[in-house]
């Protein structure tokens, strides 16, 4: 394609138009995470069901330490995370391809340790008997509920290392543009908003009091 | 890049370091805020509604600033946004079916 963004952009009815100014990889992005925001939206309205309609639900189970200072050192990490990879959608728009790529590893190393650390918190709570359909404390659907949730939002996370590992090599061996890492950067930004509910619905909402 | 790309990289590009660095300590402000709020032994909706509304501004500023959504056209967001907020909105007709099941399991 030889024409400008604004040539395109006049010629809208003929087919060639972008309406929204962006290109079609980082429109695909949006719409792929607005998709995402209903699996989880959905399966945390089923949390949220399930933890209302049963009277045993266990309510008041994550004491300060290990549970809330790994999920709230987790959640920091994320953030950080995220940071990086604003500095990597910086760089790469500067046309800076190795700075990019040095903040696009530093972001994959603060998902490893987000993971790290979810792994054995989830290992703490093997410990005290929390399985996927039992546990000590109550309604069985809590582990269901909290391992799938969870879970899924790791298997994100760890998706998201991949995939910023494969654009990371792409823009270093100059296979890929600045608009691959921006893009990249919207799903890892993504994985980070979710964790923001998350945290507090699944974390917070049940904390031990002393 | 293709120069269609190129031009709309450009354009739809904003922010800078320290304004992104000033987003960040806002959101990590935010969650020791939360933190902090759960151990305040509020009842469980007063602490739903304060957690949840932290939550929604948090991903605000995750979309507005990080995601770039407030330096692309209005366009997009109008797009995007309002049909997601209806979507989550309808899933929650299923709130009163669960507190009609904890009645029903309450009952001797």
């Amino acid at each position: 394609m030889t024409e400008t963004h604004s040539e395109v952009a006049a010629g809208a009815w003929s087919g060639g138009g972008s309406p929204y100014a962006i290109g079609h990889k980082k429109l695909g992005m949006w719409l792929f995470i607005m998709s995402d925001v209903m699996t989880f939206t959905a399966l945390l309205m089923a949390y949220s069901y399930s933890r209302l309609a049963n009277p045993d639900w266990p309510r008041h189970v994550f004491p300060i330490w290990p549970a809330i200072a790994f999920s709230t050192t987790m959640t920091v990490v994320l953030l950080a995370s995220s940071l990086t990879m604003v500095m990597a959608v910086a760089a790469a728009h500067r046309g800076a391809r190795e700075t990019a790529v040095k903040w696009l590893l530093a972001t994959m190393a603060g998902g490893l340790i987000f993971c790290g650390l979810h792994i054995t918190e989830w290992l703490h709570l093997i410990d005290e008997n929390l399985r996927l359909f039992s546990n000590d404390w109550g309604s069985p659907l809590f582990g269901a509920t909290f391992f799938g949730i969870t879970g899924l939002h790791m298997t994100h996370v760890l998706c998201g290392v991949i995939y910023l590992g494969v654009i990371a090599y792409g823009y270093g061996t100059s296979r890929f543009d600045g608009e691959d890492v921006e893009v990249s950067g919207l799903y890892w930004h993504f994985v980070d908003l979710v964790w923001m509910f998350v945290f507090p619905m699944i974390y917070l909402m049940s904390v031990k009091y002393k | 890049m293709s120069a269609h790309a190129a031009a709309v990289h450009e354009a739809s590009h904003g922010g800078s370091n320290h304004l992104f660095l000033s987003v960040w300590v806002g959101l990590v402000a935010i969650t020791m805020g939360e933190v902090y709020i759960a151990y305040l032994e509020f009842p469980a909706v007063t602490m739903l509604l304060m957690l949840i509304g932290l939550s929604i501004l948090k991903a605000g500023l995750i979309m507005a600033y990080f995601m770039h959504l407030r330096f692309e056209k209005l366009g997009l967001f109008l797009t995007l946004i309002p049909a997601t907020i209806f979507c989550v909105g309808m899933m929650t007709v299923i709130f009163p079916d669960s507190l009609r099941l904890l009645q029903i399991r309450l009952m001797p």
